[in-house]
């Protein structure tokens, strides 16, 4: 690769809108989502639940199959538009050049079939392999893992595992044919903190194992902080922010972002699930303002944020905009105060 | 995988006690009504009123009674009808077993098949004309009396159309036992089987049907998907592998009552001398012996079978093998 002709980024996603159609009206869930990575980044989707992270993922993967979807826009991934590709060659990249992990450990196995078989499965179907040459990789895998007793493990039902276990089985199969990149959504919310820990240890060592990319969703800004390089904060299914992790967390310029930083759950002890700082909840996509859709909710509104069309981006800093009006008219927010990052207890 | 098996087998022994003791109880041991009376007949001579109580020993306490009925159903076999003039009926039932299940065999197979491909299709094409033509189908398949059905199937091939060349293969009602012809046995069989199995396909295809559009929307199958996996692949190896757990279920026990008598209709109207042709014989004739024998042989069967799909649960579901 020349160093002076800039490769283009592993993924890149823009414009993406998806909406649903129910009774004759369109409701849009996600609008306007532009972001890439580059290789062996790990980029942090974030924003509250309902946000529109995991439809943004589907979308990305093709897996979303309601009736009355309406998907736009574009997303680059190795020169290919993933959103325009018949159906036949997308099913060939998943799993082999972008696969998933979802939240819940516990359902995303079939119950009837070890979890050896599964991994065996999705290496059979992309690559040209014996049964055994296949169980023999599944076994390495969960090994890489960090699943003790492997080759035993893999002849185990999902619901005689662990959820760490699980999660690990899964980040096993996603991982097994190598592919650069990988959607992690919520990948820890249902495991309890040390496990948690660990598999985010796990993830943030596959760009050096395995070379990959990572997308990774949560709602956690504390799982940010630990393991993204850089950050897209979503909220109410349009981008609140995005820049890379450090300039984000340490002059955070939307107040959502801001607030989102001041009610970081301490890494041990009980994790609230409602964010303390914010009054209020998102809205629903169907009530969603005209104007900034964080509005109704911000120590910060003022006539200019109501009227449609949202606000626009502003560019703050190197690959750090924010759609807020407030930089644009002389009055970015403050830098936090101690930009630590670490527990605060 | 052993323990609970042997575990099973305990219970379905007991369960089998449990429903033996309560038929013996609910036929003879009912207050207010002398089982000698009963099953020597209506207006029976007092000689043979006399022979059945010493026969049966209704003349010593309930336990021994038991034994003794007991004994004469399952190890002697030499329980006699009064009503049918001392015709054994043990061996009546075991002449009238094969012809039930080789009815109710049949059906199943072509229903079980038959109900699967309906389902599968379905569920692929939810919400499509096919979709809904199928299930359309399946209810009318639900609606349709089995002896209304029987009756205008034998009217249509065995008088009206019976010497058109599309029916004039049909052998006349009755049964031919597979030992003396095969060929004669099929083609005795081949209507009543696809008549008994029309009100099941529609039920088990609209059930599997529903059970599959169910698993279709699990996060397993989302994974499934995620791993590029085919739509066929994902639909019977993933959804259609898990809904198979209760189509297996509902199979067995509707498989057992059937073999149990509840072909009962489909026999009477093909002239099938099976186990419920036999019942409703008996219940007609007041034969008590023979009613006593047919229930406790539904039972048996039932229990069995139930027994039979506990065991194929555990193979099904491996989350039922933990528990146990
Ligand atoms: N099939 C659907 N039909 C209509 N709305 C949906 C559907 N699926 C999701 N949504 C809406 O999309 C929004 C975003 O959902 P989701 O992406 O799951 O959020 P997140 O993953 O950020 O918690 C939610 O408000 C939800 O109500
Ligand atoms: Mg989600």
């Amino acid at each position: 690769m020349l160093a002076n002709t800039p490769a283009p980024p592993l993924l890149e996603v823009r414009d993406l809108c998806v909406s649903f159609t129910s009774r004759g009206q369109v409701i849009p869930i996600v609008e306007n989502i532009s972001f890439s990575i580059g290789d062996r980044e790990i980029l942090g989707l974030v924003g509250e639940s309902g946000s529109g992270k995991s439809i943004t993922a589907m979308a990305l993967m093709g897996l979303i199959d309601a009736p009355g979807v309406h998907v736009t826009g574009s997303a680059r991934f190795r020169g290919r538009d993933l959103l325009a590709l018949p159906d036949r060659q997308l099913r060939a990249l998943r799993g082999r050049e972008v696969a998933m992990i979802f939240q819940d450990p516990m359902t995303a196995f079939t119950p009837v079939y070890t979890i050896g078989w599964q991994i065996d499965e999705q290496l059979r179907v992309h690559q040209r392999l014996s049964r055994r040459q296949a169980r023999a990789r599944t076994v390495e895998l969960l090994g890489e893992m960090g699943v003790p007793d492997p080759a035993n493990t893999a002849n185990r039902y999902p619901h005689q595992l662990s959820g760490g276990l699980r999660q690990r089985a899964m980040i096993a199969m996603a991982l097994s044919c190598n592919p650069s990149l990988l959607i992690a959504d919520e990948p820890t919310t249902a495991l309890d903190v040390t496990v948690q820990a660990q598999i985010l240890e796990l993830m943030r060592n596959l760009r050096t194992t395995y070379g990959s990319s990572v997308l990774l969703i949560t709602h956690d800004m504390g799982v940010v902080a630990e393991t993204c390089d850089s950050t897209l904060v979503l909220y109410s299914g349009r981008v609140a922010e995005t820049g890379t992790t450090r300039d984000l967390f340490a002059h955070p310029q939307h107040p959502y972002t801001a607030a989102l930083l001041a009610s970081i759950p301490p890494m041990s002890g009980p994790r609230p699930d409602r964010l303390p700082a914010i009054p209020g909840g998102p809205p629903q996509p169907m009530e969603r303002p005209v104007g900034c859709a964080f509005a109704p909710r911000c120590a910060h509104t003022h006539a200019t944020c109501l009227p449609a069309p949202p606000p626009r981006f502003c560019t703050v800093g190197p690959g750090h905009t924010v759609a807020c009006v407030l930089p644009a008219e002389g009055a970015p927010l403050p830098p936090r105060s101690g930009s630590s990052t670490s527990p605060v207890l | 995988m052993i323990m609970p098996l042997l575990r099973r087998l305990g219970q379905t022994v007991f369960v089998l006690f449990g429903i033996s003791a309560l038929v013996f109880t609910v036929f003879f041991a009912t207050p207010g009504a002398d089982p000698t009376a009963r099953i020597a007949g209506r207006n029976a001579a007092p000689q043979t009123m006399e022979k059945v109580r010493k026969e049966y020993g209704f003349d010593r306490p309930l336990p021994v009674q038991y034994a003794i009925m007991m004994k004469k159903l399952f190890i002697t076999r030499d329980l006699a009808s009064y009503a049918n003039r001392g015709e054994l009926v043990v061996p009546e039932i075991m002449r009238a077993a094969p012809v039930t299940l080789s009815l109710v065999t049949g059906a199943a197979i072509i229903w079980v098949v038959l109900s699967i491909a309906m389902g599968v299709i379905a569920a692929a094409f939810k919400d499509s004309w096919i979709d809904r033509g199928l299930m359309i189908l399946g209810l009318v398949g639900i609606s349709i009396p089995v002896f209304w059905l029987g009756q205008v199937v034998n009217l249509i091939t065995q008088n009206r159309y019976h010497d058109t060349w599309l029916f004039s293969w049909v052998p006349g009602l009755g049964y031919v036992p597979f030992s003396q012809s095969p060929s004669g046995w099929f083609l005795a069989l081949v209507i009543p089987w696809c008549v008994l199995a029309v009100m099941f396909v529609g039920i088990y295809s609209r059930i599997l049907r529903a059970d599959l559009v169910a698993i279709m929307g699990e996060d397993f199958i989302r994974t499934a998907r995620a791993k590029g996996l085919s739509p066929t692949r994902v639909l019977l190896r993933h959804g259609l592998r898990t809904a198979l757990i209760t189509f297996v279920s509902l199979f067995g026990m509707d498989f057992a009552q059937l073999v149990g008598g509840g072909a009962l209709l489909t026999e009477v109207v093909f002239g099938l001398p099976g186990v419920g042709r036999l019942t409703y014989q008996a219940l007609n004739s007041l034969d008590l012996p023979l009613i006593m024998a047919t229930v406790m042989y539904s039972a048996v069967f039932v229990v069995l079978a139930n027994a039979l799909v506990d065991a194929a649960y555990l193979f099904l579901d491996p989350r039922v093998r933990d528990v146990g």
